[in-house]
């Protein structure tokens, strides 16, 4: 039996408790892991949501030279290495000493970071989570990932291969590479938007536009027209996320904003640069991912959601008009409040899609995109940075402190996922309570418990394993530690139970 | 003169590499002679102008033997490798050509034990190229390029040598360092200091630098010094520059690593910063 803390550190010391713990066959490939604690009466008393692969880039990054981080820290993902890269040079921007970056260099990285985003987001829905929500949560696992989707729906399939291309090439063409490239150099970026690269980029640009407002219509669509969707893994939770100076949806740079569930303000246009001061992370030891909470309402009650959902949400209007009359909709689907179910994390996602291809489309028609001034001037050196960007699954941290030698004496990074990790809690306790039966752990308990995962990140290895191949064990034990159920998915899809 | 006498005096100033016959002149090298003659013998250590050192062992090629039994020491690898067991391997930028001299240099067996000599320098230090700012422009991966090697092969070292960032414009992360010399021998050679040394034995040696302190802020050297560029690896650097050059303009995007006469371009684009 594992050992328990946090909040609920006596759980073990009841004996009217059972635990069930959904365990990875091996750390090695990475999985998640579930850990559902049952009260006398078969209700979820608690979900544990594991993250069991160590990272360690806080640690290794200590020693290395300041101006090698965003390229170390960008190999934390393959799916958003840009976000990395950006919050990373933000903070190197304040460790030399750099305000504001030049007009060139500020819109090629908010060029990149739309690219990004628009990649991301169209992996996240088309490629993975669509599966899902196309054919049903507990449908033919054969069936249930993009290749189907490919085969039963080829425009939509397809339109979404396209939409993550499309961002991937803008990418490649300010970072040299679609993944892992190099853009930023202290205080700019390092090569200017060839007009050639830009004209290339415009032909697309009209097709982009029409499929993500295809996708936002879908997405709508599909949330609308399926009432049980409403209440799937929802929970009422805070919101956090960066806003621009006038309350706009903003992905690159701004305020931070947060919002209770009822929509009362708990602080806004605050600068990230002094985070600490209304953010704490708690650690608790069944987990290598920290809780992060506002210290304004404190550990019990502080915990938020980041993301396409509390962004839109959270902001007064988007600056793009297509993106902007879509929000309209979606808001006007909470009657009034906060839209709190979490699959319209992926309607909100696709709503900020469409955002991401007008401003591409804004950018690559500015004259300033073409420039070559790149480069800020210099300023006074500083112990220490701190970069916040609007990642694709949310608001992401990057702190670092340097010595007199310019090396990285202390790092902190608190991802988009270790922001939602209680809420990922809360919605996979949601899903268990309705879906368990009994001591059965059944196969669309296994299903229905990805899906609600998947809403938040599909950057977990447990989650785009092997397209929605997540191995997984289940194991039901009663109070004193005997195995009462045991049902194991391997990578090939092939579900035994071993018992 | 007669030609027969013609043909042998042109026969003593020529060897011959993979069946192309090159001229040399007295106190050439194999490498020496290859090289002015166009021919790319794979090299990390090698430097035009700088005493021959001949450590990094990937210029070793193979001269056929007058006598088959002359040489029975490298058998295993021989073995191994399917060298020639006629022949006697040596360093070609050591090695003195002489007249007549039969080499075979660009075959599949030495290229495999170049490509095992490269993995062993990989796996000896701390070579994570995805971040480091010398990818793309560094001769050791574009070696392992060249010569189709794809992984390790032996189990990493994971090493940990100090980093040395006392320097105000250059930093010394031995982590990366080859032990090529190329930066002692310039130090001494050409920027008539000394400021580098290799210490240690075996696997335990490591590049160190001469001052009271062992660091590099306590030593003289600049940034204008060629030791300061010369590295072919990133072990020494330029502080706070990097990752300046775009993916796709990078040196070895844009050449061969056995183009001929690639460390100049390599020094001059690496030293211009600063000039």
């Amino acid at each position: 039996m594992e050992q328990n803390a946090g909040p609920s550190s006596d759980i073990d010391s009841q004996s009217n408790l059972r635990r069930i713990a959904i365990d990875p066959i091996s750390r090695v490939e990475g999985h998640g892991k579930i850990t559902l604690l049952l009260d006398a009466d078969n209700h979820i008393h608690e979900a544990r949501f594991h993250i069991v692969e160590f990272r360690g880039f806080e640690k290794f990054i200590q020693g290395r030279p300041y101006w090698e981080v965003p390229f170390i820290v960008q190999r934390l993902c393959g799916i958003c290495p840009v976000s990395h890269q950006l919050a990373a040079a933000k903070a190197v921007d304040q460790l030399v000493g750099v305000e504001r970056l030049t007009p060139t260099a500020e819109k090629l990285r908010r060029l990149l970071h739309f690219g990004q985003t628009l990649q991301s987001h169209a992996l996240h829905f088309f490629h993975l989570s669509s599966p899902d929500l196309l054919f049903g949560f507990g449908s033919e696992p054969a069936q249930r990932n993009i290749v189907g989707v490919l085969e039963k729906y080829p425009d939509l399939a397809l339109k979404g291969v396209k939409l993550r291309k499309y961002g991937q090439q803008i990418i490649a063409a300010i970072s040299g590479k679609r993944i892992h490239g190099t853009a930023t150099v202290p205080g700019g970026m390092n090569k200017p938007l060839a007009v050639a690269e830009r004209d290339a980029l415009l032909a697309d640009i009209k097709n982009i536009l029409a499929w993500s407002q295809d996708a936002v219509a879908l997405n709508e669509q599909i949330h609308t027209s399926h009432p049980e969707h409403y209440r799937f893994a929802t929970i009422r939770s805070n919101f956090l996320s960066v806003v621009g100076s006038g309350g706009e949806l903003e992905l690159y740079h701004g305020g931070l904003r947060a919002r209770s569930a009822t929509g009362a303000m708990i602080f806004d246009q605050f600068d990230y640069r002094g985070f600490q001061d209304i953010l704490r992370e708690e650690v608790r030891p069944w987990s290598y991912m920290k809780f992060p909470y506002l210290v304004e309402l404190g550990k019990e009650r502080g915990w938020y959601r980041v993301g396409p959902l509390a962004r839109v949400n959270n902001c007064d209007f988007i600056s793009t008009p297509l993106a902007e009359a879509a929000r309209k909709h979606f808001r006007e689907f909470g009657r009034g409040g906060f839209v709190q179910d979490t699959l319209a994390y992926h309607w909100a996602r696709m709503i900020e899609a469409l955002h991401c291809a007008e401003s591409i489309q804004a950018l690559l028609h500015d004259p300033d995109i073409t420039g070559t001034d790149l480069a800020a001037d210099l300023g006074e050196k500083r112990s220490a940075g701190i970069g916040v960007i609007e990642a694709p699954r949310g608001t992401l941290f990057h702190h670092y402190q340097i010595d007199e030698q310019g090396l990285i004496v202390k790092a902190n990074l608190i991802v988009s996922t270790t922001s939602n990790n209680q809420a990922m809690n809360e919605s996979v306790r949601s899903v268990a309570n309705e879906y368990l039966e009994g001591h059965e752990i059944t196969e669309g308990l296994l299903n229905h418990l990805e899906v609600a995962v998947r809403a938040y990140d599909p950057c977990l290895s447990c989650a785009t394993h092997a397209l929605g191949k997540m191995p997984l064990q289940v194991e039901l034990l009663d109070a004193d530690g005997k195995l009462l159920d045991r049902l194991a998915k391997g990578s090939n899809g092939v579900i035994e139970r071993t018992v | 003169m007669s030609a027969d006498t013609k043909q042998n005096l042109i026969t003593q100033n020529t060897i011959t590499i993979d069946g192309q016959e090159i001229p040399f002149q007295a106190g050439q090298t194999i490498m020496d002679a290859a090289l002015a003659a166009g021919v790319y013998i794979p090299h990390l250590c090698h430097r035009q102008g700088l005493t021959p050192h001949g450590s990094c062992k990937l210029c070793v090629v193979d001269i056929a033997s007058r006598s088959a039994s002359s040489h029975n020491s490298n058998r295993r690898l021989q073995a191994k490798f399917a060298v020639d067991a006629d022949s006697r391997s040596a360093s070609a930028c050591t090695m003195p050509a002489v007249a007549g001299q039969q080499i075979s240099n660009n075959t599949p067996a030495l290229n495999e034990v170049r490509k095992t000599i490269t993995q062993m320098l990989f796996i000896e230090g701390n070579h994570i190229c995805p971040s480091c700012e010398k990818c793309g422009d560094c001769t050791l991966q574009a070696m392992a390029y060249h010569l189709g090697m794809l992984d390790g092969h032996f189990p990493q070292f994971f090493q940990h040598r100090e980093v040395d960032a006392s320097h105000p414009t250059i930093m010394l992360d031995r982590d990366r360092c080859i032990l090529c010399e190329l930066c002692v021998r310039a130090s001494r050679e050409v920027d008539g200091k000394n400021v580098f040394a290799i210490a240690g034995r075996g696997i335990n040696a490591h590049l160190v630098v001469n001052s009271a302190s062992g660091k590099l802020v306590d030593s003289d050297l600049e940034t204008s010094d060629m030791a300061a560029h010369i590295c072919p690896v990133g072990a020494i650097l330029i502080k706070e520059h990097g990752y300046e050059v775009p993916i796709g303009q990078r040196t070895f995007d844009l050449h061969q690593v056995s183009e001929i006469g690639l460390e100049k371009i390599i020094l001059t684009k690496a030293r211009q910063p600063d000039e």
